[in-house]
């Protein structure tokens, strides 16, 4: 049992937390809430100077060859500042996408490309049913000679406005079970066809629509092996769930350094309020809740990392975590009084951010289902 | 970060498991901290901590120099399978507290009387400190201890002593400078043989209608000078040492664990008329979302043990540990009576009670498990004031 960090660890999450502070400030991210791309190319390449997009991508196609459990400290940190931008999209939902399920040559394009920092990527899963079980995957995918055609509507694909490239899931054929007949296809955001809308969420992410209108792809561009994408798609759906898992403990953790700062240093009836045992408690509840739900979260990303099955862990991770972020932005708004519900203040950055991240890769009621079939009820 | 533990720690968890299927009689079972009702079961508690001390086990978590085997981990995990199975035998008191107590501040002479016999499992020790009027405010206790040539003239009452109607020995906190400022600057840690004429104990019911703890009076108890442990009004520091040899607290949440383990076997069966609790989507999401927290509760308390294990001293994050845990053990009483419905208001051996699965205890314990040895107010205060360093009000 270790409860700690690696030194080399420790010092990813120093230098992360260090080019955050400079580089996503608070005022910066509330810029890139309203803003088309909602990211800035420049912090976009230095993090790939820095090795960031790659940091999990093994070594022969150009990434650092670090863990899962190594990317999660750095999405920690990213929560922490709340940081904008396709990083998420690019590196975990497409990026393991590929290294789970790519060909050679696939990985070799795709994720070279991915840990240069010159390619932004995204998943396209959830449909307008918004709903991650495989009888929700309608899209489909109609062979046609050394072709497919892809028509339907995919919903809530992260930065889809922004990627080079997609992983797509569509049906091409009708199972016994849902599961069966999936593909994942790679395809260029910009394909003909291909019709990109932002949607308006209450944090500004690019969660968008894409609609596929006779989008015409190659039999090469087939991810993995044709009707047996599912399998696939459930791993990457566990990792991201644990890597959202990851930020939104870094998330909860800002949220809780900030209340019990401004605990000590506002001043009502004579005192800090932090000196007042309701404000105290409060920050207890807070403090209470990060720490849980760090642990669970590290063991879920533990168990990934070294390869391990994890989907209690990762459905245990998500469905507390979900709630226990929720719980914690609410405190800490309670603790900032008024000043924390205007917009410019930091404090609603995290609730925002912790309503996005609890539906993510499934509700926590969703992942309590999973539990449940795990214990056999 | 790794979740595992080595197989040298699963090996000898199977062997308790092993040992208590071996020693105790089948069936048997006790409430949380391995607490016994009738003498017979006292007997049984009896015999199981001399197997436990014959095979090493009793006080495996002590350093070697003490005959110990210096493994704190190995100690963490022999408190949880022994309260997880519901066996007796475990001496919180004696080897968890006082020993450690003993270790650091004790002389020679006390050493050298008391902890042999500790580590044998040949005496029953209770803890004196809690009184009427010192609950949660320790420091504010009035049991006085005055010189009186090589005595102390013990008079007062305690209150909450567990085990005080089996000891043999109690390690007692009595006020031995009244005017000190801070007041626990004015206590003094002594051992009282139960023997001593004027002791006076009288057993209190829980709710749970349980003899766990008694009332103790002491009516000029005359206790000899050298059996002050550490400075005469420096008893406070041996009282925290004594209190913080074992803080994981993993004993007081292994049996709200088994009892998760239970509900979720139960909810599988057929009740009568039909209806199979585990089909239900709601009795779903509420086992799912108990058995989360105490996943939860088992991991803030192996946080707690690793700490200690790497010879560090965990303060808020044993405070963390502890009102999450105590409040996991609550709610795992809270959902036992949401899915046994009327079905949960059943004790143990009543007709149509289930043979395993009996929550309405686990109810009636939960409700003490945020009160006792440092209630939820008190851990969240500590965790405020000391971890996070908010300004005292």
């Amino acid at each position: 049992m270790d409860f700690g960090f690696t030194q080399e660890q420790e010092m990813l999450r120093t230098s992360a937390r260090d080019f955050l502070t400079t580089e996503c400030p608070p005022e910066l991210v509330k810029e890139l809430a309203e803003d088309e791309k909602g990211y800035k190319p420049e912090m976009w390449a230095k993090m790939a100077e820095l090795g960031w997009q790659g940091l999990a991508i093994p070594e022969q196609y150009d990434g650092m060859g670090m863990t899962f459990l190594d990317l999660s400290v750095l999405l920690e940190e990213m929560g922490r500042a709340v940081c904008p931008g396709p990083f998420f999209s690019t590196v975990v939902l497409a990026g393991f996408a590929i290294l789970e399920a790519g060909s050679e040559a696939q990985k070799k394009e795709y994720l070279s490309k991915i840990a240069g920092g010159k390619a932004i990527a995204t998943l396209a899963i959830t449909e307008p049913s918004a709903s991650y079980d495989a009888a929700a995957i309608t899209v489909e995918a109609k062979a046609d000679g050394d072709n497919y055609i892809i028509n339907g509507t995919k919903l809530f694909v992260d930065n889809a406005s922004n990627a080079d490239f997609m992983v797509v899931a569509a049906r091409t054929r009708q199972g016994k079970k849902a599961e069966d007949g999936i593909t994942l296809f790679v395809i260029d955001g910009k394909a003909p066809g291909i019709t990109t809308t932002p949607l308006n969420t209450i944090a500004g992410t690019k969660e968008c629509e894409v609609t596929f209108d006779e989008v015409k792809v190659s039999k090469d561009s087939v991810l993995g092996e044709v009707d047996r994408g599912w399998p696939v798609i459930d791993r990457v759906l566990e990792k991201a769930a644990a890597a959202k898992c990851a930020e939104m403990v870094g998330g909860m953790q800002a949220a809780l350094d900030m209340s019990v700062a401004y605990a000590k240093e506002r001043v009502q009836f004579g005192k800090p309020i932090g000196s007042f045992q309701a404000i105290q408690h409060h920050c207890a509840n807070m403090l209470i809740d990060v720490e849980g739900s760090r642990f669970i979260t590290y063991q879920a990303a533990w168990k990934l990392s070294e390869g391990m099955e994890a989907t209690m862990e990762v459905s245990m991770a998500k469905a507390w975590v979900s709630e226990a972020y929720r719980r914690v932005a609410r405190l800490g708004h309670q603790i900032h009084g008024g000043i924390g519900f205007c917009m410019d203040h930091n404090m609603p950055l995290y609730f925002k951010h912790s309503k996005e991240a609890e539906s993510l890769f499934g509700t926590a009621d969703w992942h309590r289902e999973k539990v449940a079939q795990e214990l056999g009820l | 970060m790794d979740f595992k533990f080595t197989p040298e720690q699963d090996k000898f968890r199977q062997e308790i498991r092993d040992f208590v299927k071996k020693e105790l009689p089948p069936g048997f079972e006790t409430g949380v901290g391995g607490h016994v009702e009738t003498d017979e079961e006292w007997k049984v508690a009896r015999a199981m901590t001399k197997k436990l001390a014959e095979k090493g086990w009793l006080n495996i978590g002590w350093p070697r120099e003490y005959g110990g085997q210096d493994n704190h981990m190995f100690s963490v995990i022999l408190n949880e399978e022994m309260n997880y199975l519901c066996a007796p035998g475990l001496d919180f008191g004696g080897v968890g507290m006082l020993a450690p107590a003993l270790m650091k501040h004790g002389n020679e002479e006390q050493k050298k009387e008391h902890l042999g016999r500790i580590a044998r499992g040949e005496v029953v020790w209770c803890q004196g400190w809690s009184e009427p009027e010192a609950g949660s405010d320790l420091p504010n206790l009035k049991t006085r201890a005055v010189e009186d040539g090589d005595y102390y003239v013990i008079n007062g009452q305690k209150v909450w002593t567990s085990l005080a109607h089996h000891a043999d020995w109690c390690f007692l906190l009595a006020k031995t400078n009244p005017d000190a400022q801070p007041k626990h600057r004015g206590i003094t840690f002594i051992l009282v043989d139960f023997k001593t004429p004027g002791i006076t104990i009288r057993p209190l019911v829980t709710m749970a209608k349980e003899r766990s703890f008694s009332e103790v009076f002491y009516d000029n108890v005359r206790v000899p000078k050298k059996n002050v442990v550490g400075e005469v009004n420096g008893g406070f520091k041996v009282a925290m040492t004594a209190a913080g040899f074992e803080r994981s607290g993993i004993y007081r949440i292994a049996l709200a664990l088994r009892n998760v383990d239970r509900m979720i076997e139960w909810s599988k069966k057929p009740q009568p008329g039909g209806y199979v609790p585990a089909k239900d989507p709601v009795v779903r999401q509420k086992l799912a979302n108990i058995y989360i927290e105490g996943r939860i509760s088992r991991m803030l308390a192996y946080r707690v043990a690793w700490l200690q294990s790497q010879g560090l001293e965990p303060e808020w994050e044993a405070s963390v540990a502890r009102v999450f845990g105590s409040e996991f053990q609550q709610h795992s009483a809270e959902v036992g009576s949401q899915i046994m419905g009327l079905r949960g208001m059943l004790m143990k051996g009543s007709k149509w009670a289930d043979e395993d699965c009996n929550m309405a205890l686990q109810a009636m314990l939960g409700i003490g498990a945020t009160i006792a040895a440092g209630t939820s107010e008190v851990q969240r205060n500590a965790i405020a004031l000391r971890g996070l360093e908010l300004p005292r009000g």
